[in-house]
């Protein structure tokens, strides 16, 4: 399971590359390539690209998504292996290499991993792979036996005529299945009869990650491989002048040094802490360039400028929001901000490359080993299909690792050496300083409330920075990005704002500082959330309601959205009085297809120290392929939210992040998490996804919680900035 | 040149004297369990233990070290994933990413080997490695069955 392929193993790639007969064509992308031998897998063939069957019954299931610690290497198994009717017990895993996907017309379909769409988006072609493999093998014992395929009945890798009690093993039937045609109609099964999904199985890949034993990219080791640290200009945009190498070579070890594109350079040594202290040696001159004018405080300032700025995109529109508001029996208003966020996984960004004039190849943690592939390709000046990337497993990704500059750096530096194999890491000091940053804005919220202090009127201004315009200017829409709305849309998946609002108006003014942006892990929604639910929470105070009160009548028309919340009023205890000095704060969001709620229960102390005791929180992510996982997400999801809450923010001085290592961007660890009592309530009929939405309600759940201990708006994050100190 | 006696055995490295102890452990004697973090003795992803006692390697120069020192990495915690850390982890299902959770699983074993029966203060206070997860309640459950104390507790 999980293998790194060393690098003589070639003969999967081009036995592969040769393959396609028995591809099932599922789903477009998913082509079929007809008349070719099929697939092999250590002289066994598959039955389609998701299965294969081994003589001793061991079935491997292939992955194409990236497992990054969210679990979904385990459940996209247990997606096909329920389909295969297979033995859970017997079931390993591999990742097909995306030049596998490439010369088998994408197969796999999507490789990209994020915005939590690893299972809702690719479940149905994945069940019918498992399906069809388990058709062929019942159909191969049939056709053995004599009989009709509908006389028999498949389980636990055993197929089984029902009349007769005659029994075959899979592993048995698996050479004469993949000879025969993929079934034109593939049915699947009612989750409701689900045994392998939707149970808490444990994970797939625990016991390595618990001795030392499991492969990163960061540990990965080739044959006669260099090691390189690099550094590139600070300043984002800024440009390599030139550097005088003398002092670095002179350091023990040292091979080369490397300029890297146009604003970088790499030392290059036999091991990593000789490159890395040789690149410190290093004399470098920078060309910081502009950019180097801009600082926090300009920032802030275009941001809030774009707070009255007359144009914005519109998001989401009702009535007659500006029409309403001047007219209100009473009107709120207030104004939040959410800074840059470092994803910061706990492995720094690394790769490995070795180029040779007709071939590249990588290993690299990424979630998106295509991307990875394409951008290896243009790095080495060759052609994909003259390039492999082997993807190992990532030591957290949080949407970092769908960027591919560390791959391109590294194929780029493993060019000046040919046929050495080469491993780029970043120390973390880099990691932190070329992030691609969550997006920075600033939020301003009028309500006006009818003389029964019923929400008549919202007007939410959103100013700050797009992704989209950042990283795919060519996606945006008459130059509007849709995505800043997560959360806040009319309706779809990407999270439907649930509150009826006879008068609503939300609007982007786009305002995209020089800081390169990212998906990180809950992009969007996570401001959004805190921006319309605290601000819901002063709205219902305006109004003298109980703020679970005022948003059930709110959420009368979005039953989904009220059932989450409901459900963390009721185990979080709302309404009932709190142990004693505790105080409670609720949120609600919907995202990547899921509806999400969090209570959280906190004290502040009179000093103004806060304590997050326990959130309870409910997920409605339509089906639940693992809930001890789901839960396991929606731990870290509290985790990750609280960090960024507490202590997260990125800040710019001279045009560079002024926050280099984790002194100076704390995470919250053990002492801070508090409990969490998840409540996993799958509905039926969609697929959500669980590795992000709980993110959004971490926050404002805790700062509706410290009001209510306070009587103090927390608009500013993160939390740092805050005094709570009671007067 | 450097004598390091590392999960039992003795180690000649040729090295730097400047150099972490982390760096030595991976890149000199190949033991690629022990991981990088943040090389400033804040995550805890390099802990090993020195005679027993948890200590982030990254911030300890391999000079500071001496033979008679007893180094114990991830990989010479048990022969075979037994540890009772090791097997509570793999129970609860501890690790996301995992790459944590050697330090985690060595801070872990040096607390329980210091105190049997810790309470929850002092798992708590005790665990300081960051886990970019978040798989913080998990790693705190699995600690109280390695002991062999029910979570209520
Ligand atoms: S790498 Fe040693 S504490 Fe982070
Ligand atoms: S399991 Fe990923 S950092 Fe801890």
């Amino acid at each position: 399971m999980n293998a790194i392929a060393p690098l003589s193993r070639r003969g999967f790639f081009s036995v592969s590359a040769a393959a396609g007969a028995f591809t099932l064509g599922i789903r477009a992308p998913l082509a079929q390539t007809a008349s070719l031998p099929g697939a092999t897998f250590g002289g066994v063939p598959e039955i389609n690209a998701w299965v294969v069957v081994k003589p001793d019954d061991s079935v491997v299931i292939r992955i194409a998504r990236s497992e990054m610690g969210q679990g979904t290497l385990t459940g996209l198994a247990q997606l096909v292996a329920e389909e295969l009717d297979c033995d859970w017990a017997k079931v390993t895993t591999e990742y097909p290499t995306p030049g596998q996907n490439l010369a088998r017309n994408r197969v796999w379909g999507d490789f990209s991993t994020g915005g939590s769409r690893g299972i809702r988006e690719s479940n149905e072609y994945v069940r019918k792979g498992g399906a069809a493999a388990r058709m062929m093998l019942v159909q191969a014992a049939a056709d053995a036996w004599g009989v009709a395929a509908a006389e028999c009945r498949a389980a636990k890798s055993v197929v089984t005529h029902t009349a007769s009690g005659r029994t075959a093993t899979y592993g048995s039937l698996a050479v004469a299945a993949a000879k025969l045609t993929p079934p034109a109609t593939i049915a699947l099964k009612d989750p409701k009869d689900w045994t392998i999904a939707g149970k808490p199985l444990p994970r797939l890949d625990t016991v390595d990650k618990t001795t030392g034993k499991q492969v990163y990219g960061a540990d990965l080791k080739l044959p006669g491989m260099l090691n390189a640290s690099i550094r590139d200009c600070p300043v984002f945009g800024g440009k390599l002048k030139g550097f005088d190498e003398a002092a670095a070579m002179a350091r023990p070890g040292v091979r080369k040094v490397v300029r890297v594109g146009e604003s970088a350079v790499a030392v290059v040594a036999e091991t990593w802490w000789q490159a890395n202290t040789a690149l410190d040696a290093l004399k470098i001159e920078w060309d910081a360039g502009s950019n180097q004018a801009v600082s926090q405080a300009t920032i802030d300032a275009t941001l809030k400028e774009g707070l009255g700025a007359a144009e914005a995109f519109v998001g989401n529109k009702a009535g007659d929001a500006r029409a309403a508001l001047p007219k209100a029996a009473k009107t709120v208003e207030a104004t939040y901000t959410f800074p840059f966020q470092n994803h910061a996984t706990m492995e720094p960004m690394n790769a490995t490359a070795v180029w040779n004039a007709d071939r590249c190849e990588v290993w690299c943690p990424t979630q998106n080993g295509e991307a990875s592939l394409a951008a290896a390709a243009e790095a080495a000046g060759l052609r994909p299909a003259q390039c492999e990337v082997h993807k190992t497993l990532l030591g957290g990704g949080f949407g970092r690792r769908g960027w591919q500059d560390f791959v391109r750096q590294a194929v780029a530096i493993a060019k000046e050496m040919p046929g050495t194999p080469v491993k780029l890491l970043w120390s973390r000091e880099e990691d932190m300083l070329h992030g691609r940053y969550h997006p920075i804005t600033a939020c301003k919220l009028t309500a006006g409330l009818d003389p029964q202090g019923n929400l008549d009127s919202l007007h939410m201004r959103i100013s700050g920075q797009s992704i989209i315009a950042g990283i795919a200017p060519q996606m945006l829409q008459g130059g509007a990005d849709s995505r800043v709305f997560q959360g806040l849309n009319p309706g779809g998946a990407e999270g439907a704002f649930g509150y009826a609002v006879p008068n609503l108006l939300i609007d982007h003014a786009m305002r995209n500082p020089h800081v390169p942006p990212g998906f990180w892990r809950g992009v969007n929604v996570n401001q959004n959330a805190v921006y319309m639910e605290c601000f819901i929470d002063e709205v219902a105070q305006a109004a003298g309601k109980d703020p679970l009160d005022f948003r059930r009548a709110l959420l009368k028309g979005s039953p989904k959205h009220l059932a989450v919340l409901n459900a963390v009023a009721e185990k979080g205890g709302w309404g009932k009085p709190a142990p004693a000095g505790r105080h409670r704060g609720l949120a609600q969001i919907m995202g990547y297809g899921s509806y999400v709620a969090a209570c959280a229960e906190v004290t502040v102390s009179p000093a103004g120290e806060v304590t997050i005791h326990k959130i309870t929180a409910a997920t409605d992510c339509g089906h639940a392929v693992n809930p001890q996982q789901i839960a396991a997400q929606i731990e870290g999801s509290f985790a990750y939210g609280l960090t960024a809450m507490l202590y997260g923010e990125c800040t710019v001085k001279d045009g560079a992040m002024e926050q280099a290592n984790f002194d100076t961007y704390p995470i919250m660890r053990l002492a801070e998490m508090p409990a969490v009592e998840s409540i996993v309530m799958p509905s039926g009929g969609f697929w959500g996804g669980v590795g992000e939405p709980t993110i959004a309600v971490a926050a404002p759940a805790v700062l509706n919680a410290i009001f209510a201990a306070t009587g103090k708006r927390v608009r500013q994050l993160p939390l740092k900035h805050a005094d709570l100190r009671r007067a | 040149m450097a004598k390091l006696t590392i999960n039992g055995r003795v180690h000649e490295v040729q090295v730097d004297p400047e150099t972490p102890l982390l760096w030595v452990i991976r890149e000199q004697i190949g033991l690629t369990g022990t991981k990088y973090g943040c090389g400033i003795a804040q995550c805890g992803a390099c802990t090993v233990h020195v005679d027993g006692v948890a200590t982030r390697s990254c911030s300890m120069p391999v000079s500071a070290v001496t033979e008679a020192q007893r180094i114990t990495t991830i990989e010479g915690l048990s022969p075979d994933g037994s540890h009772p850390v090791q097997k509570a982890w793999v129970a609860l299902d501890v690790p996301q990413c995992g790459y944590c959770q050697s330090g985690m699983i060595m801070a872990a074993a040096a607390l329980l080997a210091e105190t049997p029966k810790p309470s929850v203060a002092d798992i708590r206070a005790g665990i300081t490695n960051i886990c970019r997860c978040g798989t913080y309640n998990r790693v705190q459950a699995a600690i109280q069955q390695a002991a062999g104390i029910s979570a209520a507790g």
